[in-house]
């Protein structure tokens, strides 16, 4: 074999268990959705093998699956927006920090560490009726009776941003590391104001880290299912509780599956005009 | 055969010359790889017979199983037993129709209509009651339902009962107003904030046809029933998920009425909480079953169905989970504690319990668990 040859199948060689994995763990899944998406479900709750398009149909046409899929997206778009605000600060601070830089990066995977349902749980505790703003507020003599704070939309949007933050502070973090520092010492003494420096020069520059954030942000939040069933009241579900619900509670695999493959084009479409005008480079970075 | 007298019959052969060495050599080596290929395998198929999984509710019911029948039963027999849990007989149901036959081998079912449903998507297996002396202790009426389900067979054993009463905070709901608003309670504007509701469509219906004064077994106006779903909606705090949810939603004062399972809440009761109980009429009574699912280790399993069903095993389990077993009381002596649990029936007849009725409710599971899922989320 010529050197050209084993050079050209050095890479596939290398790449074949992460394909094998990608392959086996994703596509053929994937496959196994797409076509449990034309069956039906049975009275009894069996699956009915065939090529059926009911439940696209009722899918793509209910009313009710469209609202639930915008108020979905609604609620995706305040928690990216959020964590963009709170997140941008955070990560300036951390890249222009000049010491324990590294302590300060340790404290923000910290979370990480916590199960993500524990740490939704937790808000109970703090925001409870027996919890411990309502303890404080009592004791200080601020209100009467403890304040009905848990169980709404807001709740569910401060979870899912506790979940989300540190993506995005991590995304601009690793954006701002790579501006050099002196471009807004050069704009400053071009007459610029440390204001405009930022404004005209740092923020341009770490728009890519802010989007890949915000795309990661959007993702997450848009497939959750867990904060609005611990944190959300009667009527604050999002779309992954509707698949789970078809496929959990209805026992419908058929409606489940195109419901998430619903969900699936939707996040999709964000991701490839997300790249058409970004890259996935910079959320490499990000990830990385 | 086994490999050992195989090797010595060969090596007879062998020392006798029917096998030249190239031969012996080769059978050897064969042999071998056979060996090691077949060894892991049976080792797995042999470690499946010495553990059963089971699934149950969790919590309090499941720390009980452990403590009063599991460790028992794996001292005594050397069989381990590998408990799950599930926050709903859905999900579990989900997880099962998802699964390798054999992985799942014992559930803690609720309802007759969760059998029929195992029953209907082939998942059931056949019991023999030969090997389940101890079941002649069981209230008959309970185990004549199932049969009515599988021909005469059995493919659980029935293991408790208990309600789906209304639970409030006797700080804020005196009992007279409780028993004198029954289901309405869980319709009262006073408490809008302050009210909790399971989010299984089965509960929503059947309190919804008490609110609306049908009969549970059959609603005739679902307009109304829905219509009564949609008010309790409005009126909610949180649907709850699960049984811990439900006692810390009610121990934290985050609402004060709700529907509860009456041994949940004797727990609750236990620990101090001021927690009031009460089946209206027509209440949602309910019966559990341990259900054996298709491709079990029967015998391993019939085994430990029998050990659960001993009077001395079930007293025990249910004192610790608080709902009362399903051991006649004609037959066996329950002890001090059982007949104070909520939903007891001390006649063994059961009749002042109304129980679901598979047919009806199995017929709307579709429809109306779907229609529960929009109204749910506001529509």
């Amino acid at each position: 074999m010529s050197v050209e040859a084993r050079e050209r199948r050095q890479p596939w060689i290398l790449l074949s268990p992460a394909l094998t994995a990608v392959g086996l763990l994703l596509f053929v899944p994937l496959m196994f959705i797409v076509v449990y998406s034309f069956w039906l479900r049975t009275a009894t709750g069996a699956d009915q093998a065939g090529f059926y398009f009911d439940n696209w149909n009722e899918a793509l046409t209910d009313p009710f699956y469209r609202d639930i899929l915008l108020s979905t997206l609604r609620i995706a778009a305040i928690t990216t927006i959020a964590c963009a605000v709170m997140g941008y600060p955070a990560a300036y601070f951390i890249a222009r920090a000049r010491s324990n830089k590294a302590l300060l990066l340790l404290l923000l995977m910290l979370p990480f560490w916590i199960s993500y349902i524990i740490r939704t749980m937790s808000w109970i505790n703090i925001l409870g009726v027996s919890g411990a703003v309502n303890w404080l507020l009592l004791n200080l003599g601020i209100v009467d009776e403890p304040v009905q704070m848990l169980y709404n939309e807001p709740t569910v949007i401060l979870g899912l941003v506790h979940f989300l933050l540190p993506f995005m502070v991590l995304n601009v973090y690793v954006a701002l590391e790579g501006i050099d520092i002196s471009l807004e010492d050069a704009a400053c003494s071009l007459g610029s104001t440390r204001w405009q420096a930022f404004r005209e020069v740092t923020l341009p520059l770490s728009l890519p880290g802010l989007a890949a954030g915000g795309l990661l942000c959007f993702v997450l939040s848009a497939g959750t299912y867990i904060t609005p069933l611990v944190l959300g009241g009667p009527t604050d579900a999002m779309f992954a509780n509707l698949v789970f619900e078809a496929i959990i509670t209805q026992l419908n695999w058929p409606l489940g599956s195109a419901l998430s493959l619903m969900l699936l084009a939707v996040l999709g479409a964000l991701v490839l005009i997300y790249n058409h005008y970004l890259g996935m480079a910079q959320l490499m970075k990000g990830l990385g | 055969m086994d490999s050992t007298k195989r090797y010595e019959r060969l090596r007879e052969r062998y020392l006798n010359g029917d096998l030249d060495r190239r031969k012996f050599l080769g059978l050897i080596g064969a042999a071998g790889l056979a060996y090691g290929v077949q060894t892991p395998f049976s080792r797995q198929a042999l470690a499946a017979a010495e553990e059963v999984r089971f699934d149950g509710w969790g919590g309090v019911v499941s720390e009980a199983f452990r403590k009063y029948a599991f460790d028992p039963y794996t001292e005594k027999t050397g069989v381990k037993v590998v408990d799950g849990t599930f926050g709903g007989g859905d999900e579990y149901l989900s997880r099962v129709k998802a699964s390798q036959e054999g992985e799942y081998n014992i559930a803690h079912l609720s309802g007759v209509f969760d059998y029929a449903r195992y029953v209907n998507l082939g998942l059931n297996s056949t019991l023999n009651e030969d090997n389940i002396p101890n079941l002649k202790y069981v209230i008959p009426k309970l185990t004549d339902v199932f049969r009515g389900v599988t021909d005469g067979k059995l493919s659980c054993v029935p293991y408790d009962y208990g309600t789906t009463g209304i639970a409030y905070n006797r700080k804020y709901i005196s009992d007279e107003e409780a028993k004198e608003k029954g289901a309405k309670l869980l319709i009262d504007a006073a408490y809008k904030g302050k009210i909790g509701g399971w989010s299984d469509w089965r509960t929503r219906v059947w309190y919804a046809s008490l609110q609306t004064g049908q009969d549970p077994n059959n609603a005739t106006d679902m307009d109304a029933v829905w219509e009564a779903v949609r008010t309790n909606r409005d009126l909610l705090l949180k649907y709850w998920q699960s049984g811990a949810e439900l006692m810390s939603l009610l121990a934290e004062e985050e609402i004060y009425v709700t529907e509860g399972w009456s041994g949940r809440i004797y727990a609750l009761q236990e620990q101090g909480h001021d927690i009031g109980y009460i089946d209206p009429p027509n209440g949602f009574g309910w019966q559990e079953c341990l259900f054996v699912i298709k491709g079990s280790p029967m015998a391993e399993v019939e085994e430990l169905l029998n050990f659960m069903l001993a009077p001395e095993t079930s007293i025990a389990v249910a004192e610790g989970q608080n709902y009362p077993p399903a051991l006649d009381p004609n037959k066996v002596d329950l002890g001090k504690k059982i007949p104070t649990l909520p939903a007891f029936d001390p006649t063994g007849t059961l009749d002042g319990l109304t129980f679901a009725n598979p047919d009806y409710w199995n017929g709307h599971e579709a429809d109306w668990s779907k229609t529960f899922g929009r109204i749910q989320k506001g529509y």
